[in-house]
């Protein structure tokens, strides 16, 4: 097999991989944040204020979503996130351009936009999901409320 | 972002053409280098095109414009322009020491970067996934890092 064959082989291979597996993952909250690096009083929440103070918290959950300008799926996230912020009481939605704040961008660990972090009434990281979620995979992340269990 | 979007089948569809170009480029660079290096400088043109005036504007764009898009259903959604070309500039890069490679005998440097154009091509084509648009953010993170 020549270079060039081989070169190809590979290229297909890796790209297919790497779809399928980006496919699986994408929208996927998987679970609580490994180890809470961070101390008790201060949260994802403290952070995320301190650089946008209008910011407002909700009483049931907050979708914490980084977007930058460069980012198709960014709309699509930001289409399904307001529209279940909208519907459910006390969930609210806050999309933050990740450019305009890298210093947060670093300290959350944030890679890929869109990246949404759902947080807690008392603004602490309960799960988040890289790449755009369907409504069920956000519904399903939420915490429970009395209003709808 | 614009007022007005682009049907997101465009873009995939220039992706399909491109992956097609660096693959025959890749299978007839052993044995031809200087078809390789030709079929890559075109692609670097039409990169440029595409990062310059938009994506609606390179030859596929309006290909698929005039000829492919009256055939298909109108799209679920339409998608903002500037993902795909900021993609373009990142492809343009590729396909230019690409071409270099083929064109100086300097024929595996040109093999490597056709390869990874190919898989960004590819993963646009197949699973509508922008790499270009990706490495966006990694690059504004590493850019602004603070010494």
């Amino acid at each position: 097999m020549n270079p060039g064959l081989l070169i190809l082989v590979l290229a297909v291979v890796v790209a297919v991989g790497f779809g399928l597996h980006r496919r699986r993952v994408d929208g996927r909250f998987a679970g609580a944040p490994a180890a809470p690096a961070q101390p008790a009083e201060e949260t994802v929440w403290t952070s995320v204020a301190a650089a946008l103070p209008e910011a407002e918290l909700g009483e049931r959950a907050t979708l914490v979503q980084f977007s930058s300008a460069f980012c198709a799926p960014c709309r699509t996230t930001r289409v399904v996130l307001a529209d279940v912020a909208e519907r459910y009481d006390g969930v609210a939605h806050l999309e933050i351009d990740a450019e305009q704040h890298l210093d947060l961008v670093r300290e959350l660990d944030v890679r890929r936009t869109p990246t949404t972090l759902i947080l807690d009434p008392a603004g602490r990281e309960l799960t988040r999901a890289a790449g755009a979620p369907r409504r069920e995979q956000v519904l399903a992340a939420l915490p429970t409320s009395e209003e709808t269990r | 972002m614009t007022a007005t979007g682009i049907d997101p089948r465009g873009p995939r569809f220039t992706a399909t053409v491109t992956l097609v170009v660096f693959a025959v480029a890749l299978l007839l660079s052993d044995a031809a280098p200087g078809v390789a290096a030709v079929l890559t400088g075109v692609q670097a043109a039409l990169f440029a095109i595409g990062a310059g005036l938009g994506v609606q504007k390179t030859p596929t764009g309006l290909f698929f414009r005039s000829v492919v898009r009256p055939r298909l259903t109108p799209p679920a959604e339409l998608e903002d322009p500037a993902p795909p070309r900021f993609a373009q500039a990142v492809g343009l890069v590729f396909a230019v020491v690409a071409t270099i490679g083929f064109a100086t005998g300097a024929v595996l440097l040109g093999q490597v970067f056709a390869g990874f154009a190919f898989v960004a091509a590819f993963l646009n084509a197949v699973f509508g996934f922008c790499l270009g648009c990706e490495m966006y953010l990694l690059g504004a993170r590493l850019r602004g890092r603070p010494a």
